[in-house]
């Protein structure tokens, strides 16, 4: 069995986003970029299946410009057998980005396609649905549970009301989740391995996907600040201030 | 649990401008060598905070061709002003009237952190194995004693130092020479000191904490290239220290503060000097309607020529600020790491290829214009213990009229963990309110810095006595701890009537104000899980 797992180069969790002056969109120059948290899970959860002896293969891929294949890299650190970087440049929309992993699937033919839930930067949470739909292949989102068994999955799904169960075919498409397991760290040793796995460099066009943006982004701006809190004395002078100030009492 | 381990011929720690330096030097002498260079900050670059007016001296012999390989030096100095503050008032300085050292006209404003991005691009073009987020925690030592390697830091062990189910351990790099850059107040460079009594016969070394934020600013109040000091308000007579504001490209100033450690007073906040300082008039007309983006700290050696330690040892060699090569008078201290770094890969060299002891580091180096330069330098630091106005007539001779070639050497006399005076004898300092403007509280100025650390960790500030700071500091010195660290870390919280000492150890920026400033030097800093900390973009 086979394993290909997405990954994607986003600004690290830890860096406060700051929008461009321009409103343009946000400065990603000298900023700490790193692997898409939950993809992170999707790798650590394809070495594991490998690691029990239930695949024989795990496969990382990414999409986007040159620096991206540092998420590649780091996905063989930790265990994927080998990379392919699918190299675009400009911006990237979900439903390129699934048309592309259509290629990378129908080329490699992998039994089951691992991504994250959705990537913190655009919190989209579309490729992985897109690319179901494109294959016409089952798919499980939001995993935090996930069992192989013959020609088929048991997923545990993150869902509003609590976790639901469900089984599915394979091949499949996984979308997880956080809570899915806690990915190891990469050893040095372990990195200097990754140096030397092969990844395959891959022009967009060549694959003949277009992937111009369909949606026109017109500006980008931060939230709104919230106003200070103020301090009340008393429990009558908060119900006051509820009911004539705030009034929502 | 049986530790991997790999040999290199260099191992190198740290990826500042030493470390990197010293990697490039020695691949440009010889490319057959195996180098690898350890960081603890996720990148290259996210630990680094400085000024920085860069002067190219070190980089021009390096590598002469940096103008044409995009380097991120680009905004050339183009004006200079100095300026005295009152409360309210501030008067401008010549500066024809200052030392030529305190000239910047040849020198350009740069972010260090993009510096060293740029240097570690060129040091792995050059084959250096460069690996962020690897701290080296402990010192491997031979038989004989000499300096073996080092070892990186387990990582996923838990709080209580239990393996998680991640765990990972560390491996050991052993090289024929260990080359120490972790920058000021180093956690294996102090060991080392101590260890092969490096500071012997030194006076004690003396440091600062430095504070920087970036404001984008209004484009009326820009100017670019502009470079300007301050000296005086906030701070009183006694307290050395001072305000740099450094217009750099794209609407940005580079907008800092430097505190001695020296102080005397534990009432003292050095965070609040500097937040207070931005409200005097000639400083909030810049930055009013700006926005901050940017904040940092980092504890800076100021020690100089008295205290620099040996910087060679059996197997090892100690460069950069690990050992205290910063230029005080100069406020600059990146060209003389980077030459620090370059005669430490010229010593290796001659140990490699003609069997020559370490030793020789010594003899380059006071052969060096980085020797020249910092002898020169040497006494306008400890003639500021006489006070901001005698400091600077002193200066004003010693760097003018004889330009650093005075007879005799003053004295650094105390180490700075042992300035400080009971709490109950200093005044008390009411600093104002913040406004969120202008000025900002810690928690917010920390949240700009990007830091974090894995939670279930070991706290990597460790207490000798973890009784000391309620049975002890509190009492004597209102437990300092509170103010002088920038990131809010230390905390005297009241629990079921008791006071409790607390450390928010996921805060911590890594300045090392702590293990320095600490009365009883209670305080020891070491490495967290790697990656940890800050994440600084173009600090």
């Amino acid at each position: 069995m086979k394993i290909l797992v997405a990954v994607k180069r986003v600004i690290d969790y830890n860096v406060q986003i700051r929008v461009k002056e321009d409103n343009s969109g946000i400065v990603t120059d000298n900023v700490k970029m790193s692997t898409n948290p939950p993809d992170d899970n999707a790798i650590e959860e394809a070495v594991k299946i490998k690691e029990s002896g239930k695949a024989t293969e795990v496969v990382a891929v990414t999409v986007g410009e040159e620096k991206a294949q540092e998420t590649v890299r780091k996905a063989l650190a930790v265990g994927a057998d080998r990379g392919i970087h699918v190299k675009t440049d400009g911006i990237l929309e979900p439903l390129a980005v699934s048309k592309i992993l259509q290629k990378i699937t129908e080329k490699e033919k992998p039994n089951l396609v691992f991504m994250g839930k959705q990537a913190i930067d655009d919190d989209c949470n579309q490729t992985g649905q897109m690319l179901s739909a494109l294959l016409n292949w089952p798919q499980a989102t939001f995993a935090s549970k996930i069992e192989v068994k013959d020609n088929k999955l048991e997923v545990t799904r993150e869902i509003d009301e609590g976790l639901e169960t469900i089984e599915i075919n394979t091949p499949a498409i996984v979308t997880c989740d956080l809570r899915l397991n806690e990915p190891r760290y990469a050893s040095l040793p372990n990195i200097m391995k990754a140096k030397k796995k092969p990844i395959e460099e891959i022009l967009a066009s060549d694959l003949g996907v277009d992937t111009a943006p369909r949606l026109e982004q017109i500006k980008v701006e931060e939230p709104p600040k919230r106003k200070a809190g103020i301090k009340v004395a008393s429990v009558a002078e908060l119900v006051q201030k509820l009911k004539n100030e705030a009034k929502v009492i | 649990m049986s530790r991997e381990s790999m040999e290199y011929d260099v191992v190198i720690i740290g990826g500042g401008p030493s470390g990197l330096s010293t990697a490039i030097k020695l691949k440009q002498l010889d490319s057959n060598l195996n180098i690898c260079l350890l960081e603890k900050s996720s990148e290259i670059g996210a630990h680094i905070l400085s000024g920085n007016v860069f002067e190219t001296r070190a980089l021009d012999e390096l590598l002469p061709n940096w103008r044409e390989l995009n380097s991120p030096i680009k905004t050339k100095v183009t004006k200079e002003k100095f300026l005295f503050l009152g409360k309210n008032k501030s008067l401008s300085w010549p500066t024809w009237l200052l030392p030529a050292v305190q000239q910047n006209h040849k020198n350009y404003i740069i972010s260090l952190a993009n510096l060293c991005r740029w240097l570690a691009e060129q040091a792995e073009t050059l084959g250096v194995e460069i690996f962020p987020g690897f701290p080296a925690s402990e010192v491997l030592f031979n038989e004989d004693g000499s300096v073996r390697g080092v070892a990186t830091q387990d990582m996923g062990v838990d709080r209580e130092g239990n393996k998680k189910d991640s765990f990972e351990p560390g491996i050991e790099l052993l090289g024929k020479v260990t080359v120490f850059a972790e920058g000021c107040r180093g956690h294996l460079g102090k060991q080392l000191i101590e260890k092969f009594e490096l500071n012997k016969g030194k006076d004690p070394q003396q440091y600062g904490i430095g504070f920087k934020e970036i404001w984008e600013i209004e484009d009326k109040n820009h100017e670019e290239g502009l470079v300007m000091h301050t000296a005086g308000w906030p701070l009183d007579n006694n307290t050395y220290g001072g305000s740099f504001m450094y217009h750099a490209e794209n609407k940005q100033v580079f907008l800092g503060y430097v505190i001695g450690l020296d102080y005397k007073n534990p009432h003292l906040s050095p965070y609040d000097e500097f937040q207070r300082f931005k409200t005097h008039p000639a400083i909030k007309k810049i930055i009013e309607n700006g926005k901050r983006i940017s904040y940092g700290a980092r504890a800076l050696i100021e020690g100089g020529f008295q205290s620099l330690p040996k910087m060679f040892m059996p197997g090892a060699l100690l460069v950069g600020c690990d050992a205290g090569t910063l230029n005080m008078p100069k406020i600059k201290g990146s060209h003389t790491a980077m030459k620090s770094g370059m005669i430490a890969a010229e010593t290796i060299n001659y140990h490699f290829k003609k069997g020559d002891d370490l030793s020789v580091y010594e003899k380059i180096f006071k052969e060096s214009w980085l020797f020249k330069e910092l002898y020169k330098a040497r006494n306008v630091k400890p003639s500021f213990n006489w006070g901001l106005i005698l400091g600077i007539i002193f200066t004003g001779i010693d760097q003018i009229l004889f330009r650093g070639r005075l007879p005799f050497t003053l004295k650094h006399k105390h180490a700075d963990h042992e300035t400080l005076r009971p709490a109950n004898e200093m005044p008390k300092i009411d600093y104002p309110k913040y406004d969120n403007i202008i000025t900002f509280d810690k928690t917010s100025s920390v949240y700009l810095t990007g830091t974090n650390h894995e939670d279930n960790q070991p706290v990597h500030l460790k207490l000798k006595d973890p009784d000391l700071p309620i049975n002890y500091t509190l009492e004597k010195f209102d437990e300092p701890a509170q103010r002088y660290c920038p990131a809010g870390v230390y905390e005297v919280q009241i629990e079921n009537k008791k006071n409790k000492f607390v450390i928010n150890s996921q805060n911590c920026i890594h300045c090392k104000t702590c293990d320095i400033k600490e009365p009883s030097q209670n305080i020891i800093w070491v490495t967290p899980e790697g990656g940890g900390g800050p994440k600084y973009g173009n600090m």
